[in-house]
């Protein structure tokens, strides 16, 4: 089980308010993201949930259980640190095999199960070197071994992925995706990447200065963002945001359209502008227009190659039926 | 711009690094040749340098005389006791401080170590006279708890420097992977701090054994050290320079031996971990 409730909870560090006051339930077996920029907080509030800080107020409750002052070892949750944490002293067999050790398992019992994890992650062919021997992926994989036989309530992650390779991030996203499939344990993710947030979450937390902006899925963020800056950061690249006679024309103040729903002519179109940059993907094909009526250059995204270089003429026409209104706050007008 | 280091600059760089080191080391290898001459050659004017008469008579003297091996055991007791003791306080102090600070913490480290400005002679009559009521005057286990209170700041501080340089994740995931805060100083953070712990130990020892105020003013006989074995050839009769190096030769040769294979964290903990 790890069903974790948050209420009214909120922290302060000396006078400063990191997170003024949050409301939050995650259900049993989610993969929640919590995603923002940096420093919003996002790691407070993972830390707060897994005991390494204390609540300045409200309650932490995990099971239907009050934890807000429970130690984070009683609170049954395993973390996975971004910069892995391990124990540099010890073994990878005794790393993976230490939250046992402090639960009082018996030999035959850890032993089980630390083979068992280094099977899941493939440790084997290293499970007995110490962590300075091992390359970033492989420290990782330890992290979230040690992780894993405690078979914790849920699992919290603090940017695992981060000091790894690009490449490498991308296979580890899949190895924990598969991992939480597997398992089907509650676990809470926390990334600035929105990359990782969309291809990963069922559930996602967007956060701005210690706020929930908007909590759903990657879906919803996408298709139905409750205001500007949901709108700006899920997604990429970015929304266009355009305010003036477009946002008039739609009864608004603000107007998004995403990169991909912008068509493009050679010939005609809403908008006329000149290529500043184009970045060619293969798949796609990105352009950056500065037209007369914007400050701010266009980005649209061609699907394929689109022959067009940096000084050429375009015509561009979002598609009306993917506009996003908002008014003069910056909130989604439905 | 890269500066330019020519050739004239580097030598005249070793020469006077060299100059330097001789110019300290030089009582030492004074002592050393003094104590291979007879009692009249070391006062001769002027003074003979390599060439004279060798001569151990000054260390079977000593040897049938005094005891040594009495003061080199009190020697080692009062250095390890004190230093055994001092890790006792001083890793739980240095753990509060490094891993859970508060606005205060580097005023009360500061606090401590100017404890160490203040001089011996100022407290001398007060334990003197603490001494003599608990009865521990020319007792080991007395100037044990006196050499460990005048060391616990160093300690307490040195401790703090190499601590401050552990990641502090690694204890918090000991503490999610259930570590009481007894298992997490005893099976995380000390085999992390070997280094620090052992270089800490290695300057306290050295401190200890050279400690020579409170060894000298609170031991008579039972309890006296290596440094009490030194001073006794310097007596009312007159001194005995000879005598006197070679008595202090054997005081420093254990810890000039340990000092040596232990440079490398010597030079760490005397510049409380300023150097990588
Ligand atoms: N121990 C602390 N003491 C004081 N301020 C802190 C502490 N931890 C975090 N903060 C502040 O709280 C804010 C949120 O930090 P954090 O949760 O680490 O952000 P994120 O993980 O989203 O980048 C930051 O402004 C940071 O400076
Ligand atoms: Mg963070």
């Amino acid at each position: 089980m790890g069903k974790i409730q948050l209420q009214s909870v909120t922290k302060a560090f000396g006078g400063v308010k990191v997170i003024p006051d949050l409301d939050l339930d995650i259900e049993n077996g989610e993969f929640v993201v919590f995603v923002g920029p940096s420093g919003c907080g996002k790691s407070t509030l993972l830390r707060l949930i897994a005991g390494l800080e204390d609540t300045t107020s409200g309650t932490i409750s995990i099971d239907g259980k009050d934890a807000t002052h429970l130690p984070p070892a009683q609170r049954r949750l395993a973390m996975v640190f971004q910069s892995y944490a391990l124990y540099p002293h010890m073994s990878v067999r005794k790393n993976i095999a230490f939250p046992l050790k402090m639960a009082g398992r018996n030999k035959q019992e850890i032993d089980k199960r630390v083979d068992n994890a280094a099977k899941i992650l493939n440790l084997a062919d290293y499970i007995d070197r110490r962590p300075g021997q091992l390359s970033g992926g492989q420290r990782q994989r330890v992290a979230i071994g040690r992780a894993i036989v405690r078979e914790p309530a849920a699992f919290l992650f603090d940017e695992p992925l981060s000091n790894l390779d690009a490449a490498l991030r991308v296979g580890m996203r899949l190895e924990i995706s598969e991992l939480h499939q597997r398992l089907k344990t509650t676990m809470i993710y926390v990334t600035h990447d929105q990359v990782e947030a969309m291809t990963m979450a069922d559930k996602i937390v967007v956060l701005r200065a210690g706020n929930i902006e908007q909590v759903g899925s990657p879906l919803e963020l996408y298709t139905k963002p409750r205001n500007t800056f949901v709108a700006g950061f899920i997604g990429s690249p970015k929304m266009n945001l355009m305010g003036g006679s477009d946002a008039k024309s739609h009864n608004a103040d603000m107007i998004g359209v995403r990169p991909e729903h912008i068509d493009l002519s050679q010939s005609e179109g809403q908008w006329k502008g000149e290529v500043k940059v184009s970045e060619h993907l293969g798949s796609d094909t990105f352009l950056h227009v500065q037209t007369s009526d914007h400050s701010e250059p266009l980005t649209v995204r061609a699907g394929g190659e689109f022959p067009v270089h940096a000084g050429d003429t375009v015509y561009m026409t979002p598609q009306q039926d993917k506009i996003h209104r908002f008014d003069g706050k910056g909130l989604a007008l439905r | 711009m890269a500066r330019q280091v020519t050739k004239q600059r580097k030598i005249g760089m070793t020469v006077l690094a060299w100059a330097v080191g001789l110019l300290i080391f030089f009582p030492i290898l004074w002592t050393f040749l003094t104590s291979f001459k007879t009692e009249l050659t070391a006062i001769s004017i002027p003074p003979q340098f390599m060439f004279f008469d060798w001569t151990t008579e000054n260390y079977s003297t000593i040897n049938s005389q005094a005891n040594y091996f009495h003061f080199m055991a009190n020697s080692i007791y009062l250095a390890l006791g004190s230093t055994l003791l001092g890790l006792l306080f001083a890793i739980p102090a240095a753990w509060a401080m490094a891993f859970s600070p508060t606005p205060r913490t580097k005023d009360i480290l500061l606090w401590m170590l100017s404890t160490k400005m203040l001089p011996a002679v100022g407290v001398y009559i007060p334990i003197y006279l603490l001494f003599i009521n608990l009865g521990l005057l020319d007792s080991r286990f007395g100037l044990i708890v006196v050499l460990f209170l005048i060391n616990l700041p160093i300690m307490v501080w040195m401790l703090y420097t190499y601590f401050k340089e552990i990641p502090v994740d690694i204890l918090e995931a000991a503490r999610m992977d259930g570590a009481s805060l007894r298992q997490e100083i005893t099976q995380v953070l000390t085999p992390m701090a070997v280094p620090g712990i052992a270089s800490t130990v290695l300057l306290n020892v050295i401190l200890a054994w050279n400690e020579a105020f409170w060894t000298l003013n609170l031991t008579t006989t039972d309890a006296a050290p290596l440094t009490a074995f030194i001073a006794s050839y310097s007596s009312p009769q007159g001194n005995f320079y000879a005598k006197l190096s070679a008595a202090s030769m054997l005081a420093i040769a254990p810890i000039l031996v340990v000092g040596w294979f232990s440079q490398k964290q010597l030079v760490r903990g005397l510049t409380f971990g300023a150097v990588k």
